[in-house]
């Protein structure tokens, strides 16, 4: 009887030991879940600023002052525009 | 001495002593008992209250508000966080040197920051949406008292070209004007909350329960294309400058799927910045302003005698001497035409020709023709202030308003109206609903309003008519065939025609397949030319060269300069 006893007592400590263990295991994969989340939301707001700033240099108004005053580029009149046909 | 041989031991003492003890003892104990009963069962909501606060936290989840693209998914409008930095002035005791650091890296002025410092409030805001990395800065010199919040800020990388199309967002996040507002529903994201339990340091470390799931904004894909609304931005800015109008619009439809590919209205404002808007600077005139559309209402005239068989292509109608009386008023021509075929009537925009088309009709069926296109009534796409425009019912017709309606006076459209009426004439006859999204997949058509026939006459007439010999040779584009009718007309101040004029130009392109249409109003041109042929026709030619070479719509014509016949030779155009 006593025997018997002390091997379920045995067996509860071991798994109160356990429990703590996966306890303390979930905690920290919940934490580094939630570092990875809030990376996820930094990055967003990073792709969010780059699609700003992309859209800013590649705004149409900035792009024909660039070809007009930088590279000196200019609409061809009707006469400068030869039209290629593609062979039948 | 034994214990047991203690001579105390023979005391009798009173039994009710013992008794005593017990009770005490066990009133005691009942006690325990009931305040733990107290504790654990009755008042236990207070306790669980007490200690979830002490690991517990409820945190907000932030939802974006949604993105606006055009098209080809190039981003119109995005929202980004920002910081706000925000003080408790009793707190901000800086030193001079503190301040001047802090101004200058806010770029504001010393005495502008001190003052708001020295307010008496509990809370003011020292510059509110700045950079998160200047934010940064600012709490690295960790002054006391001075605090940052997160807001969200919308920008419009594409600024004021744009701007009446995608209107705007409030403090709040909240659309105010144009898309913003019409399409608020599916752009704007919910912010939601949850519940987790922190650890020592600050670390999440069990989630508990959401309690609100936050809802993501929608992104909205436009059916504007960028590089087209550029093109008419900077085309119809170009015209507005050169003949000091006061305003005006452009619109560029498409005339297979009805999507609206640009809009612009001059005067505009930049999103980014509205410190100082006016009144005029916010009307989206494409939508709210109606104005009397004069000539270019005469195509529908000729369309609906084509249609009820009263005329053909070819019929000759006497227009000399260019003046017709009708009642007590007198219609005239610009100068006298004498005969002239139906298609000439459109070509030299006769006043008298349309006139003597419309008399010979009911005025009822006249009146269901523009009903049919939509005049009178708003399109309803869903955009803030959308106006319908005067169409009186036809009862009330005297037979001079008749006769001047047919030629787009006592009546007023919208410039939306007018471009999507024009695409009976781009289409075989019938009209297609405008979208101001992308059309996904394929649209049906949902009114016939001419015949077939009589839609590719009339386009036919409306191709004259920016030939040498019409009233908008200007309009012209090599490589392309094109056909469009113009509009002067007078405005109407007071409830008398002034001196002032609207010049307007409504055509499409390529005349052989129709792709696009283009409506052009310029508003009281004021530096001598105001017909539009001359002021509105070159904006049509340069955008919808543009237009068709970015959407790459093959030519349809050899690709030969334009002629433009010489000043005698073009039309003038009656009024």
């Amino acid at each position: 009887m006593v025997r018997l006893n002390l091997i379920l007592l045995l067996i509860t400590v071991a798994c109160g030991l356990a429990t703590v263990n996966a306890n303390h295991r979930a905690r920290k994969l919940v934490t580094s879940f939630e570092k990875e989340q809030q990376r996820m939301r930094a990055l967003d707001v990073e792709w969010g600023q780059l699609q700003l700033e992309q859209s800013t240099w590649a705004a149409h108004a900035r792009i024909e002052k660039v070809a007009k005053e930088r590279l000196q580029m200019k609409t061809p009149l009707p006469a400068q525009i030869m039209v290629l046909e593609s062979a039948p | 001495m034994k214990f047991s041989k203690s001579p105390i031991l023979k005391d009798e003492l009173a039994p009710w002593r013992a008794r005593l003890v017990l009770i005490l003892l066990l009133g005691c104990m009942l006690a325990l008992i009931g305040r733990s009963l107290y504790l654990q069962a009755i008042n236990n909501e207070f306790l669980i209250s007490k200690g979830e606060s002490r690991y517990e936290r409820t945190l907000e989840v932030p939802a974006t508000r949604g993105r606006i693209l055009d098209r080809n998914g190039d981003v119109m409008a995005i929202s980004t966080p920002v910081k706000s930095v925000w003080a408790i002035p009793e707190d901000a005791r800086l030193q001079p040197a503190e301040a001047r650091k802090l101004a200058q890296l806010l770029s504001m002025d010393v005495r502008e920051l001190n003052r708001k410092l020295a307010e008496d409030k509990g809370f003011v805001f020292v510059k509110r949406q700045i950079a998160p990395e200047l934010a940064e800065r600012v709490m690295a010199m960790k002054l006391p008292g001075i605090h940052l919040q997160n807001e969200y800020r919308r920008y419009y990388p594409a600024g004021e070209v744009p701007a009446h199309v995608l209107g705007f967002t409030g403090v709040n996040d909240a659309g105010q004007e144009g898309i913003e507002l019409a399409f608020n529903q599916q752009l704007a994201g919910q912010a939601g909350s949850r519940r987790v339990i922190k650890d020592r340091r600050g670390n999440i470390v069990e989630d508990v329960e959401h309690i609100k799931k936050p809802v993501e904004g929608k992104d909205v894909t436009l059916s504007l294309d960028a590089k087209i609304q550029y093109l008419a931005y900077s085309s119809l800015k170009q015209a507005v400058t050169t003949h000091r109008a006061k305003a005006g619009a452009a619109l560029v439809l498409d005339a297979k799927t009805g999507e609206i590919l640009a809009l612009v209205n001059l005067p505009t404002y930049n999103p980014n910045n509205r410190s100082n808007l006016a009144g005029a600077q916010l009307r989206n005139r494409v939508f709210t302003d109606t104005f009397e559309p004069g000539s270019t209402m005469k195509p529908f005239t000729a369309a609906l005698a084509l249609e009820k068989g009263k005329v053909r292509f070819d019929t000759q109608i006497q227009t000399a001497p260019g003046r017709m009386t009708i009642g007590p008023a007198t219609i005239s021509d610009a100068h006298p035409h004498g005969v002239l075929t139906v298609a000439q009537v459109i070509q030299k925009s006769s006043n008298v020709g349309s006139a003597k088309m419309a008399l010979s009709m009911d005025a009822a069926d006249m009146w269901q023709m523009f009903d049919t296109l939509g005049f009178g009534t708003p399109l309803k796409l869903g955009f803030p202030g959308e106006a319908g425009g005067r169409l009186r019912p036809a009862k009330t017709w005297k037979p001079i308003e008749q006769a001047t309606m047919s030629y787009g006076h006592g009546m007023s459209v919208t410039l939306i109206q007018l471009a999507h009426a024009y695409m009976v004439f781009a289409r075989e006859g019938d009209l297609v609903p405008l979208l101001l999204t992308k059309a996904n997949g394929p649209v049906s058509s949902d009114k016939q309003a001419f015949s077939v026939q009589t839609a590719r006459e009339v386009r036919a007439m409306l191709e004259m008519a920016v030939l040498p010999g019409g009233t908008a040779p200007q309009a012209q584009i090599p490589g392309y065939r094109v056909g469009g009718k113009t509009g002067t007309a007078h405005k109407i101040e007071g409830g008398v025609y002034a001196n002032k004029y609207i010049a307007s130009f409504v055509g499409l392109a390529p005349v052989s397949d129709p792709r696009l249409i283009v409506a052009v109003m310029i508003d009281e041109p004021s530096a001598g030319k105001y017909y539009g042929g001359q002021v509105a026709g070159p904006v049509f030619s340069q955008l919808m060269a543009g237009a068709l070479r970015t959407l790459g719509v093959p030519q349809d014509a050899p690709l030969k300069p334009i002629q433009l016949g010489s000043e005698e030779q073009q039309v003038r155009e009656s009024m």
